[in-house]
């Protein structure tokens, strides 16, 4: 079965192609990272498919339903790229995480146990179970992220779409969260990462997709890891600890 | 001199409990939104509803919802096309409100133009039998629909497009809060007048995050500090005698200004203590 499945996708901006032709399927069980500079049409290509971009042409399926018809949104958890930042309102670390089972289809029933238990659970995986009184926006970027993954797998969703998850999170708990995706994938979620860092995940990936620059918006590459030299630029690696993609992948580092 | 003495006076103490009951419920969304001054627009265009009242001789309760709630769909509508001029279109349909308001109060027969004041800034004694029911049956009716969409309203108020993708219906919530806002307007329109109405959506909310971690909290706050102000208010004014919509702000004020030196040394402690 296809979770994602994208067909002929355009889109522009004031006549800017931002995204063109693009053919993209992802079957249940694939753990993806789309990968390409700044500018490339990432984050556009998510939210296309999330149905937040409207398309100029082409068209989506969801879990092979069209876009338009599709309606099991709880089946898909988004973490966005961009942080919470300062909330007018005081929201709790809990309030939050607990924001992500909220569904039409509940609206007539009340937050059960079970949805208290996976959200409890969901930020003691993430290590801020301890936080979960404190205002959101009292917390630093790193945290802030690992609230936002805690509140998508609060969701218990099949289709997990992270962009740029790993964003200004700290060593430890980058492990920790490598390891949590892979986790994941492993019971069966569809992962898909946005990301300019591939080093982390890598040994998880089983499918690179790069997004081009020369001709923007377009696929450069669509195969397994590790991404082809002449892709290299696309793909950023760590300055601090030069990766050899025949060593050990250096999120399993063992502590 | 006993305040409950006078028939008049219960029935603007209800009214003033009811508003300042459900206006910081629906202002804690607005705030969230930055949406601060939606409910100051949906007053001035409630205000076209009241002088529209006058002009036809219709009951100025139901017109004014009629035409707040008309406006409410216009304001979203232009927020929904025009992102670019959306507050520059917002600020033609509130000043069009007020214009059309005193309009159409002075070309009605009589002294309507001059009851017009007590619209705008509120009355002790403008509450009537039949309106006490009224207002009771719309708080009713917020206090359901937010039981109801309460949740997916607090999910758009977080992040509208994280809402999307859980597949609440972004447009149709906004929508409805502006509604929502449109009837906490008309039910505070009589004690606390037009013009400052959304003061008593606004401001117990702001006192309250002063001191809160949490939405659910700065609500329940919020609720209490907007109905002491509103009973406080009423009571001075009716001593005072001075219009209520003036008193009833300033009592809130006062009570952001208490809490904001209050949550310095809380801050602080915190900022220690984590």
């Amino acid at each position: 079965m296809s979770v994602i499945d994208v067909e002929r996708a355009c889109v522009e901006f004031d006549g800017d192609h931002v995204l063109e032709n693009i053919d993209l399927r992802i079957e249940a069980g694939e753990f993806v990272a789309l990968l390409g500079p700044n500018g490339s049409g990432k984050s556009t290509l998510v939210r296309a498919i999330l149905g937040l971009q409207p398309l100029e042409h082409g068209r989506v399926r969801l879990f092979d339903e069209p876009l338009g018809r599709f309606s099991d949104w709880s089946r898909i958890a988004l973490v966005p790229q961009r942080l919470p930042g300062t909330n007018s309102i005081p929201v709790s670390v809990w309030e939050t995480v607990i924001s992500g089972r909220i569904t039409p289809r509940a609206r007539f029933r009340r937050v059960g146990k079970e949805a208290k238990a996976t959200a409890q659970l969901a930020l003691t995986e993430v290590g801020l179970w301890p936080r979960r009184h404190d205002r959101l926006d009292t917390l630093s970027g790193g945290q802030q992220r690992r609230v936002l993954i805690a509140r998508a797998l609060a969701t218990s969703a099949d289709l997990l779409v992270l962009d740029e998850p790993t964003a200004g999170i700290d060593a430890e708990n980058l492990t920790h969260l490598v390891n949590l995706l892979g986790e994941l994938h492993k019971q069966g979620v569809t992962v898909l990462v946005v990301t300019h860092e591939l080093t982390d995940i890598e040994h998880l990936v089983t499918r690179a997709i790069v997004l081009g620059e020369d001709r923007t918006g377009t696929i450069r590459y669509d195969g397994p890891p590790p991404v082809p030299a002449s892709f290299a630029d696309a793909v950023h690696h760590h300055d601090d600890h030069p990766h050899d993609q025949n060593t050990a992948p250096t999120g399993l580092t063992p502590r | 001199m006993n305040l409950f003495a006078y028939d008049f006076m219960q029935r603007a103490l209800i009214a003033a409990v009811l508003v300042g009951l459900i206006a910081p419920l629906i202002g804690v969304f607005l705030v969230q939104r930055r949406l601060s001054l939606l409910g100051d627009g949906m007053g001035h265009v409630a205000l076209t509803g009241v002088g529209l009242a006058f002009l036809l001789g219709t009951a100025p309760v139901p017109t004014a919802m009629i035409t707040a709630v008309i406006g409410a769909f216009l304001i979203e509508f232009i927020r929904y096309r025009s992102r670019t001029a959306g507050d520059v279109a917002l600020a033609l349909l509130f000043y069009g409100g007020i214009a059309g308001g005193v309009l159409f109060a002075s070309l009605a027969p009589g002294k309507a133009a001059s009851s017009l004041n007590a619209y705008l800034f509120g009355s002790l004694t403008t509450v009537a039998g039949a309106d006490l029911v009224a207002l009771v049956a719309l708080c009713v009716a917020v206090l359901i629909v937010l039981a109801v969409f309460g949740r997916e309203l607090f999910a758009v108020s977080l992040d509208p497009e994280i809402a999307q993708v859980q597949g609440i219906k972004v447009r149709a919530m906004s929508t409805l809060m502006a509604v929502l806002a449109a009837v906490v307007v008309v039910v505070g329109m009589r004690v606390v007048g037009l013009l400052l109405v959304s003061a008593i959506m606004i401001v117990p909310v702001a006192a309250a995050q002063q001191i809160t971690r949490s939405f659910i909290s700065t609500a329940t706050l919020a609720v209490a500090l907007g109905v002491f102000a509103s009973v406080a208010g009423l009571t001075t004014s009716f001593y005072v005698e001075v219009p209520p919509g003036p008193t009833i702000v300033l009592v809130a004020l006062g009570t952001f200004a208490f809490l904001a030196l209050l949550a310095v040394p809380i801050r602080k402690r915190r900022r220690v203590l984590t």
